[in-house]
């Protein structure tokens, strides 16, 4: 069984947690604290499997992460899950994402995290495993998402419009806005 | 109307959204929470609204706010409100909401019991399914109670991905409702052969958690397991079910001899690590459980220790820490094969990685010997000198006391040398294990006697030293050593040489930084050393002294009646006034002060032992107590909480320092034991020692004169080797020397004894004498022998409910309850008919069980037991209309409606143990030396008792058969065949059977379970036979192919190399050359002319099975292809390359999976018109019997039966590209035509060529 699932950048800010067992919210956030606080200070070239974390689990759990760019993927499991294989679906999970959103990035995380819940639930329900096959995933994902455009329709038209509009952010564009490089210049002589 | 609508939406878009929260707490992050605040106003107001999408954005942006830890409980009914909405965009987001916040003690919860009912029978498959996945999050009892029956039809489902989900939620629902077990579990068994690999690997899954918690009640389903495991090739269902027989092995160590043969198998042809690391697992699993009468036990152990070396000399981390971890359970049962590798392990204490180390640490404790003890001891000091960051620190000298102490100090062999680890140990700074070494210096003292003078000296020098420990008085800090210290000291001052001096150390004024119960401690034991010291002194005459010791006591002693500790003030007092008394005494002098010493010291007379770990548990009730009895009348419920407070203060009490318990330990007596009591106990306690083989006697002359000559040394030695730290500790490394020394000494006097003796049998472990002994005596109460040992597990309660034998038939009381109204209203019609009904059941089944009895006293042959509960279908029937299935003629035992005689329960039982029996049993009489047909033997097995059931008559004569066979089965292989033959043509007139069978009992309200599900020859599967592929006089290859939908463009070829020769095969390669349309899978970064190697060598006449994957693009066609075998035969002068040839052919029939299809699907799929290509053949078959010639198709050419119709029947396959296969075949005056429907011409002229081969050659 997993106990937990979280996500949470290099900073410990959580982007998504999800706990297969009642806490409490403000335990919950003790949990991701913790976990962080056991994570970060591991090593890039360590192993990824983690014993005690003293709020969550006991003997038979084992926290089994991995470090993408800024975020940890972090599940918390027992001694019924393989190891390898879960190291495994964290990999699916993140490769699933990343098609989900075409080259996920953290922001994604950030603004979407309902859409990643709903990802997550077709990989994981209530702490089994539910499906590995990424082209099924993704299928049912797909599909949901057309049903769900289909059902907002015309009406929520005005609204995709005005999300863009703020998604647009123009300073911040202008900001982003990279200039061809002109490295030749400084070398000109005259 | 339409236009307030518009009109309110397009306000709306002004309403902030998900991303607009998210934006907004970003862009304030100094003033979060007053931003936060606001929000939650605005979404208060939104939440108010009557539109539903504007709650449900306000629902969406309470789950970002949950997330980041604000409580959003107070909005559970707005989120039911969501729930509730008709579109799935609002219900997702509602149920979102509800798994994330909603738990046990949400009351609101109850009001969902409905709506979650109609959103499970909903007709939108995605409404369903976001209720199972918000189901399984935030499932209650009363939730998995009613909706039990709903989620067991989801289970039946059309649709896999609902049938998945419905699958997988069953375990939460057993959790919940455990009563639902029964029950279910024949369906949810059902789920393990399920078509689709999702539901399958889901039911995996369930089971698999199931019998982790309760293993023993799934020992039966071992034999189906066995079936999968070798037959599924998803590695995910491996990994699952190779883990279940982990936990299922140590119940029946045959399960493990059996699966043996296959695991091993396994670990050298898998290239999945994670397959492979459960696989030796599982394997050490099995050792553990079986430790003797594997024949080649030795020989997995070093395949498992050899792998794993290979894992933990990976550079892969992960690796490594598995590898660790497996060692350690290797370690428990076979500790010799890990001691060999003790230098990785070493090695691995070094690693940067602290996982590592620690598991690396666990592995250490378990190679310690009485010789290398020390040596590891010291490396491990050396870490620690070494090691930052207190935890690993910590962790380490944990480990070293451990390590030690283990087995009640099975290999210490010098004690002095622990002591002055311990002593050594002290000097560890800010480690928080100052406790754990406290009692160990209390232990030994106490139960090595032969220690205790040179303990005690090394406690005077740390009391004298009180300064260096006491600067941390941290709780559990090093300064707790010092408690130990007192107290022995003060226990048996006898062995001290300078009590005074002691007594000095005793009473700095510094030790009152200490904490308040060392405090207690030092004063208690002050006392006692003023005793001795008097004592002494009487001896010897120095009143003088005694004075002055009177004095100082009196000067000093009041500190600590000024402390603010209670326990230290009340100690210090009574001393104070017993100090003044003495002194009077001895003022008075003559008469008076003779008798003194005595007096005072049989205030501390008495040996102490250790009290016995259980000691209080097993104090016996006396007669006539009852404890549960209330002494006063229980009070009244509504004053409880005034009294609560006010008794809370009087009567607790205030338990400021919790060590008090710990500590008291070793002191405590058993209360209230007569003189004559203690008498009998002592008597009772000295015969039980007579009688122990545990108790070590003491022989006490001896060793004393040893040590205390040692003592002597170690006392004087300390400065030299030592280089810093404080004089008079002992330094441990000069026992190594001594050690080695000796040792050496010993090994050569060895080695002659041996040339003497020859090869001396065991190691010399026992020849190292342990130089002390450890008492064993513990304290128990009086009568504590007659109560028994029980642990009691404090397990999880949880899960013991769901301890359930699953095996025992269900009970009428075994049904999950169907609500009394509902919404859905298809159930309520058969509903009512349902007592008519049950009657007529019952009468049925009580004839049938009569004819039952009868047959069964016919034969007393297993195997016909095995297929009559086989034939039962096990279903959980909880509906009525599942009952009118199991109508059949051959339904009763399982019915859950009729009663049972409890005798029969336990027939039954038996019956299902002989099963397993059997199964277990099955290959180790078949098959006692064959490694590889694995698979193909538990397939016989399975098929024998399905002739039994077909005919009494093909019973008979095969019993003797299968039993000789298998003795003489490698002359026996042309009558092999024959009879294969004969089982074949047994086996299609049961199937015409089972055809009628089915097709009669077929009525509409039967939809749920495909008609073919029921008996179709799927169980013949697994026989199917392996092709020739080649073959030379040293080696042979047979073939079989294998796919799996999942995969559109792979087909596995699964190849059985045998071994005829007397030689070693090995550098097995295998190559063919590529097609444009197929090609062999080599992995990655091989270019397509390289061969693939064989994961094995191939001793002499052995088999074994290798796989290998083909890519392939297009199906209609076959592939013919040509392939070389090279291979080295190894002998004994030199070896010999060669190669063999091959013309593999893929025909498309193997790309053909047998799907389960309904006729209604099937008509459906038929009148399309998708389905544009025809084909049609005829021949005449070598079958007559029309079943025959069925079987052969569905059995060969991968269809499965639709419907069958005296002579002619419809079949169905389907590619694994998804390409529908239609045939009508049809049987006329030993003629027989198939017509063919597909989307694909070519595809079907080549599977109707295929087909008529196999129904027109003799022998396939």
């Amino acid at each position: 069984m997993i106990k937990a699932i979280l996500v949470f950048n290099n900073h410990g800010k959580p982007r998504m947690s999800r706990f297969y067992q009642y806490y409490p919210e403000d335990m919950q956030q003790q949990i991701v604290r913790e976990t962080f606080h056991l994570v970060s200070k591991r090593d890039d070239n360590v192993c990824n499997f983690l014993e005690g974390g003293t709020l969550i689990g006991g003997s038979d759990f084992k926290i089994i992460y991995r470090h993408y760019a800024t975020l940890y993927f972090v599940f918390c499991v027992d001694s019924s899950e393989s190891e390898l294989g879960i190291l495994d679906l964290i990999q699916v999970f993140v490769e699933t994402l990343d098609k989900c959103f075409e080259n996920v990035c953290e922001l994604d995380l950030i603004f979407h995290v309902d859409k990643v819940h709903y990802i997550l639930a077709e990989l994981v329900m209530g702490g089994m495993v539910l499906e590995t096959n990424m082209t099924e995933i993704i299928t049912r994902i797909e599909e949901q998402n057309k049903l769900e455009k289909s059902e907002a329709g015309i009406a929520a038209a005005p609204a995709r419009a005005m999300s863009a509009m703020k998604d647009m952010n123009i300073p911040q564009k202008i900001k982003d806005m990279k200039l061809p490089d002109l490295p030749s210049i400084g070398n000109l002589k005259f | 109307m339409a236009l307030s609508k518009v009109k309110g939406q397009l306000e709306r878009v002004l309403d902030k959204n998900l991303q607009d929260l998210v934006r907004g707490i970003r862009n304030h992050k100094e003033n979060e929470s007053k931003y936060v605040a606001e929000c939650l106003d605005e979404i208060k107001n939104e939440l108010r609204q009557e539109n539903v999408a504007v709650k449900a954005m306000a629902v969406n942006k309470l789950t970002y706010l949950q997330m980041c830890g604000y409580d959003i409980s107070w909005a559970a009914f707005n989120v039911i409100e969501v729930m509730s909405s008709p579109k799935f965009t609002f219900k997702r987001i509602g149920y979102l909401a509800a798994s994330l916040s909603f738990h046990d003690g949400t009351d609101v919860l109850m009001l969902t019991t409905n709506m979650i009912r109609k959103d499970l029978s909903s007709q939108g498959l995605y409404d369903a399914a976001v209720a199972l996945n918000g189901l399984s999050c935030f499932i209650t009892p009363d939730l998995a109670r009613d909706l039990a029956n709903d989620i067991m039809t989801l289970m039946t489902s059309t649709k896999p991905y609902l049938r998945k989900k419905a699958v997988l939620i069953m375990y939460k629902v057993f959790l919940q409702f455990p009563e639902a077990l029964r029950p279910a579990f024949p369906r949810l068994k059902e789920k393990l052969e399920d078509a689709d690999p999702g539901v399958q690997s889901a039911a995996v899954n369930v089971i698999c958690e199931l019998a982790r918690k309760n293993p023993r009640n799934y020992l039966a389903l071992a034999p189906l397991f066995f079936k999968l495991m070798t037959s599924s090739t998803n590695n995910w269902v491996l990994i699952k079910i190779i883990k279940l027989f982990g936990a299922l092995t140590p119940l029946e160590p045959r399960l493990g001899k059996k699966l043996i043969e296959p695991l091993t198998n396994l670990i050298h042809s898998t290239s999945a690590m994670s397959l492979l690391y459960e696989c030796i697992n599982t394997v050490i699993a099995v050792l553990i459980s079986v430790s003797t009468g594997i024949p080649n036990h030795t020989a997995s152990i070093q395949l498992c220790v050899q792998k794993l070396r290979i894992l933990i000399e990976d550079s892969d981390q992960n690796l490594k820490y598995l590898g660790l971890l497996a060692m350690s359970k290797i370690l428990q049962t076979h500790p010799k094969s890990v001691q060999t590798h003790k230098d990785l392990i070493l090695q691995c204490l070094d690693d940067k990685d602290e996982s590592i180390r620690f598991r690396a640490l666990d592995l250490l404790y378990g190679m310690v010997s009485k010789k290398n003890l020390m040596e590891i001891v010291k490396k491990l000091m050396v870490h620690m000198d070494k090691a930052e960051g207190t935890n690993y620190r910590d962790e380490l000298l944990a480990k070293i006391i451990q390590i030690c102490s283990q087995s009640n100090y099975q290999y210490v062999t010098n004690f002095e040398w622990y002591v002055s680890i311990l002593v050594e140990l002290t000097r560890m700074e800010g480690t928080r294990h100052g406790r754990l070494i406290a009692a160990q210096m209390l232990d030994v003292a106490i139960r090595v006697q032969a220690i205790r003078p040179f303990s005690i000296a090394q406690m005077a020098v740390l009391l004298e030293n009180a300064h260096l420990l006491a600067n941390n008085s941290q709780r559990n800090g090093i300064c707790e050593v010092l408690y130990a210290a007192a107290w022995l000291c003060g226990e048996f001052p006898d062995h001290l040489t300078d009590p005074k001096s002691v007594l000095e150390a005793m009473l700095k004024p510094k030790i009152t930084v200490l904490p308040g119960h060392i405090q207690s401690v030092y004063v208690q034991n002050a006392i006692k050393l003023y005793a001795n010291i008097i004592k002494r002194a009487e001896g010897e005459g120095g009143l003088e002294t005694v004075r002055d010791v009177g004095e100082m006591l009196q000067e000093r002693l009041p500190i600590f009646i000024q402390s603010s500790d209670l326990e230290v003030q009340e100690r210090a007092c009574c001393m104070v006034q017993l100090v003044k008394y003495v002194l009077k005494l001895q003022d008075k002098g003559g008469e008076a002060a003779a008798g003194i010493a005595e007096e005072i010291n049989a205030l501390f007379a008495g040996e102490l032992n250790p009290v016995a770990p259980k000691a209080q548990k097993k104090v016996p009730v006396p007669e006539g107590l009852d404890l549960d009895a209330w002494i006063n009348e229980p009070p009244s419920e509504s004053s409880e909480d005034d009294d609560e407070k006010v008794g809370g203060s009087i009567f607790v009490p205030t338990t400021h320092d919790d060590h008090r318990s710990f500590y008291s330990e070793p002191k405590k007596k058993v209360p209230e034991l007569t003189e004559e009591e203690m008498q009998k106990m002592k008597h009772q306690r000295m015969a039980d020692q007579e009688h122990n083989p545990n108790y070590l006697k003491p022989s006490k002359g001896n060793n004393k004169k040893s040590s205390t000559k040692e003592e002597a040394n170690g006392v004087m030695e300390i400065d030299l080797s030592v280089p810093l730290h404080v004089p008079g500790f002992a330094s441990s490394d000069k026992y190594m020397q001594l050690e080695n020394e000796e040792r050496r000494k010993r090994k050569s006097g060895k080695k002659k004894k041996r040339k003497k003796k020859g090869a001396a049998a065991d190691s010399d472990e026992d020849d190292i004498p342990q130089a002390h002994q450890v008492s064993t005596v513990e304290e128990l109460p009086e009568g504590a022998e007659a109560v028994s040992d029980k642990e009691d597990g404090g397990g999880d309660e949880l899960y013991k409910k769901l301890d359930i034998d699953l095996d025992e038939p269900l009970k009428p009381g075994d049904m999950l309850p169907v609500p009394t109204h509902r919404i859905v209203s298809d159930h309520t019609l058969p509903e009512a008919t349902e007592p008519e009904e049950g009657r007529k059941h019952r009468k049925k089944d009580r004839g049938s069980k009569k004819e039952k009895k009868k047959r069964k006293e016919d034969k007393t042959d297993k195997k016909k037991h095995k297929k009559k509960t086989k034939a039962t279908p096990d279903e959980p029937s909880l509906m009525m209309e599942d009952h009118e299935e199991i109508d059949g003629d051959n339904t009763p035992l399982t019915s859950p409606r009729n009663t049972q005689p409890p005798t029969q329960v336990g027939e039954e039982n038996g019956e299902k143990m002989n099963d397993l029996d059997f199964w277990l049993s099955g290959k180790d009489a078949a098959t006692p030396s064959e490694p590889l047909h694995g698979a193909i033997m538990v397939s016989e097995v399975k098929v024998t008792p399905l002739q039994d059931l077909s005919s009494d008559e093909g019973a008979k004569p095969d019993k003797p058969d299968s039993s000789t066979h298998s003795k003489k089965k490698n002359k026996k292989e042309k009558k092999e065949k024959k009879e294969k033959k004969e089982k074949k043509s047994k086996k299609s007139r049961l199937r015409a059977e089972g055809y009628e069978e089915t097709g009669g009992i077929t009525t509409p309200s039967q939809e749920q379970v495909p008609p073919a599900q029921a008996d179709t020859p799927v169980n013949v599967k697994p026989m199917s036979s392996y092709r020739l592929l080649a073959e030379n006089a040293t080696i042979k290859m047979t073939c079989e192919t294998r796919v799996s939908p999942q995969r559109g463009d792979q087909v596995v070829l699964s190849v059985v190399f045998t071994n005829f020769t007397a030689n070693i095969i090995k550098n097995l390669e295998f190559n063919v050359m590529d097609t444009l349309n197929t090609k062999l899978d080599r992995g990655m970064g091989h270019s397509n002319h390289d061969a693939v190697p064989v994961p094995f060598v191939l001793p002499p006449s052995v088999s074994n099975e290798g796989q290998f994957a083909f890519n392939v693009d297009s199906l209609s066609q076959p592939s013919k292809l040509r392939g070389t075998l090279t291979y080295m035969v190894k002998m004994d002068d030199g070896s010999t390359h060669e190669k063999l040839d091959f013309r593999l052919t893929l025909d498309c029939s193997s790309f053909i999976v047998a799907v389960p299809c309904k006729s209604t699907e099937f008509a459906s799929l038929l009148g399309s018109g998708d389905l544009t290509e025809k084909g049609t053949i005829k021949c005449t078959p070598v079958d007559t019997n029309f079943d025959g010639a069925l079987l052969r198709i569905c059995f060969y050419n991968h269809f499965k039966v639709v419907e069958k119709v005296e002579d002619s029947a419809s079949l169905y396959g389907r590619s694994i590209q998804g390409q529908h296969l239609c045939l009508l075949v049809k049987h006329a005056k030993g003629e027989v035509t198939v017509d063919g429907k597909s989307s694909d011409g070519s595809l079907l002229s080549n599977v109707l060529g295929e087909i008529k081969t196999v129904l027109t050659s003799e022998v396939l």
